[in-house]
């Protein structure tokens, strides 16, 4: 039903269903105009016009609304079968009805007009508002490290300050993490703005996952204290055409995540493995995992898990689905029942086992 | 010790302020320049030692200059980008770009390619022997040896580790490397690269997973690093 009555319909569509309906109405009409008057049929007629008034565009509905009218008058006003009307009545009410009939299908195309503006107009406002939001949101997030960077400068540069060399120190600490947290942000916003712009395609090449794997796990060694990288890739593992960077970002994404958002002594671990020429990764922990009701939720841009702890801009997780998006990929997240969460990677890639054959 | 000269060509008035107090402190001197125009004029007229090239200049894209400077400026010149711009620094490398930094980058590192890329132009014969603490390598007899231990290497592998050792400090791009050590016919087949940068960091490294000596440069290349 809806498929046949909404006005997406296309136009041959609309004519021949609309067109259609008036003649059936009309034979009904005429097989039945033994038990009923004319004048009737012209409101039969009418309420079939404003029927179709209710769902196509204005042409179908105005050549309903003369075709109807010719029927009435060429079938069922005396005499039969002839356009000509003798009643002076009857001339009347076929003029009203045609007038009728025509006002009809353009205040119904004009109340569907302004119904379909007033819904846009909601829906801009409603992304107006959440933009806004988001900005906030996002500009608080940026604030943050920069208030601490003026401030702890300006206390430095202060002349009246008589800081010891240990506060200069802890002040010199606060600005370098803050800043060093700013540009991670910053780089999370351009690669949303990368994503966003269509315009992100990967630049395949043949890549060495335990290679990639090791490149990203190895930034982060001598600098976290509480936790552990556990790395665990398959033996004979093909080489793979992916975007080394891209796919990079995401472990880091990922692996930045576990660190950040996991008790400290947590064990962080990276699997890989190949399975039907996909490239499967898995990144678990074992923290506290994510609150079930919000799961389907942090792949959005910009959602925050509710009671997290400031700092982040809600980005991350939404470029790792992008760059697995545009790699044609899936990513899943699950709690593990012994506790953690579970983020599954399965992209669909070349492979080459160049790398298992013998060599020279 | 005879101050180097050092040229810095960025328009951002932070990150010139912020070089030539860095480098100052290091014992560089330091000329500034703000644009294309004024860097190639610069450049003729002090003929500096090394220069430090932004890749996005406001009146002319940093390729043109670095180009233009090339045409007769044979001394270092390390490319200063923004991150995600894998293309550009490959393009300038390709140039004749001796090495480059994604801006922010930590003081430290700034620091560790202005020595090596001034090392690398100071080594005027080439010497044959590198002896790098447990990996010693011999390019006259064709020995790589490990703790003392002669390894054995396939010709490829010998050739790649040769050409990395030879530019040691520089990152080579994934192309010159296939173009020096395979061929021309052989620039699109990174495969090759890849699988034998993994067998020799098991044979030269302690650890190949997490390799001292052959460093990977994310989407550009590899750099070999003499250990300090």
């Amino acid at each position: 039903m809806p498929a046949l009555f909404t006005y997406k319909a296309n136009k041959s569509r609309q004519y021949f269903l609309s067109i259609g309906l008036v003649v059936v109405v009309s034979a009904i009409c005429y097989l039945l105009s033994d038990y009923m008057g004319y004048r009737v049929v012209a409101l039969i007629l009418m309420v079939t016009v404003s029927f179709i008034a209710m769902f196509y565009s204005i042409l179908p509905v105005l050549v309903c609304a003369i075709l109807s009218a010719l029927i009435w008058d060429y079938f069922f006003i005396p005499p039969y079968f002839a356009f000509t009307v003798h009643d002076t009545e009857d001339l009347l009410m076929l003029m009203m009805y045609f007038i009728i009939a025509m006002v009809n299908a353009v205040m119904t195309y004009k109340i569907r007009q302004m119904e379909k503006a007033a819904q846009e107009r909601e829906e801009k406002e409603k992304t107006v508002m959440l933009y806004n939001t988001l900005l906030n949101s996002l500009s608080h997030e940026l604030r943050t490290p920069i208030s601490t960077i003026i401030g702890a400068t300006d206390n430095m540069l202060s002349e009246l300050n008589n800081l010891t060399e240990q506060n200069k120190n802890d002040l010199l600490k606060e600005i370098s993490d803050a800043s060093l947290r700013l540009d991670r942000q910053v780089e999370n916003l351009l690669n949303m703005s990368r994503l966003e712009s269509g315009f992100l395609k990967p630049k395949k090449d043949w890549c060495d996952i335990n290679e990639l794997i090791h490149d990203v796990a190895n930034k982060y060694t001598g600098n976290i204290d509480n936790h552990t990288i556990n790395i665990q890739v398959k033996e004979n593992l093909p080489l793979f055409k992916l975007d080394f960077v891209l796919i990079e970002q995401v472990l880091n994404n990922l692996i930045l995540n576990a660190i950040l958002y996991t008790p400290k002594y947590c064990i962080v671990t990276i699997m890989a493995m190949c399975k039907n020429d996909n490239l499967i990764l898995i990144i678990e922990d074992h923290g506290n995992g994510f609150p079930p009701e919000e799961i389907d939720k942090v792949f959005d841009k910009f959602y925050r898990l509710k009671n997290t702890k400031p700092g982040g801009t809600g980005l991350g997780l939404s470029i790792v689905k992008g760059f697995i998006e545009a790699h044609n990929g899936k990513v899943k997240l699950e709690n593990i029942p012994e506790g953690g969460a579970r983020f599954t990677i399965e992209i669909p890639a070349e492979t080459t086992y160049i790398n298992n054959l013998k060599n020279e | 010790m005879n101050e180097l000269e050092i040229l810095i060509i960025d328009d951002e008035v932070q990150i010139r302020k912020l070089l030539s107090i860095t480098l100052h402190s290091n014992n560089y001197k330091v000329l500034e320049a703000a644009n294309a125009k004024e860097g190639l004029a610069l450049a003729a007229s002090c003929s500096p030692d090394m220069i430090l090239l932004d890749i996005g200049l406001p009146d002319e894209s940093g390729h043109i200059v670095l180009k233009r400077l090339r045409e007769w400026y044979n001394k270092p010149i390390i490319i200063l980008s923004v991150q995600n711009c894998e293309d550009d620094i490959v393009k300038a490398l390709d140039n004749g770009a001796n090495d480059y930094l994604v801006k922010p980058f930590r003081t430290g590192e700034l620091l560790a390619r202005l020595r090596s890329a001034i090392r690398s132009t100071n080594i005027e014969e080439s010497q044959p022997v590198f002896d790098l603490g447990d990996l010693y390598i011999d390019l006259s007899t064709h020995t790589v040896k490990k703790n003392k231990e002669v390894i054995k290497l396939t010709s490829t592998e010998y050739y790649l580790l040769a050409l990395l050792v030879v530019n040691e400090g520089k990152v080579l791009t994934h192309q010159y490397i296939l173009r020096q050590v395979w061929g021309v016919g052989y620039i699109s087949q990174s495969q090759y690269l890849r699988v034998f940068i993994a067998q020799l960091r098991k044979k030269i490294e302690n650890d190949p997973n997490r390799p001292e000596y052959i460093l990977t440069e994310s989407g550009v290349g590899y750099r070999f690093v003499a250990k300090e």
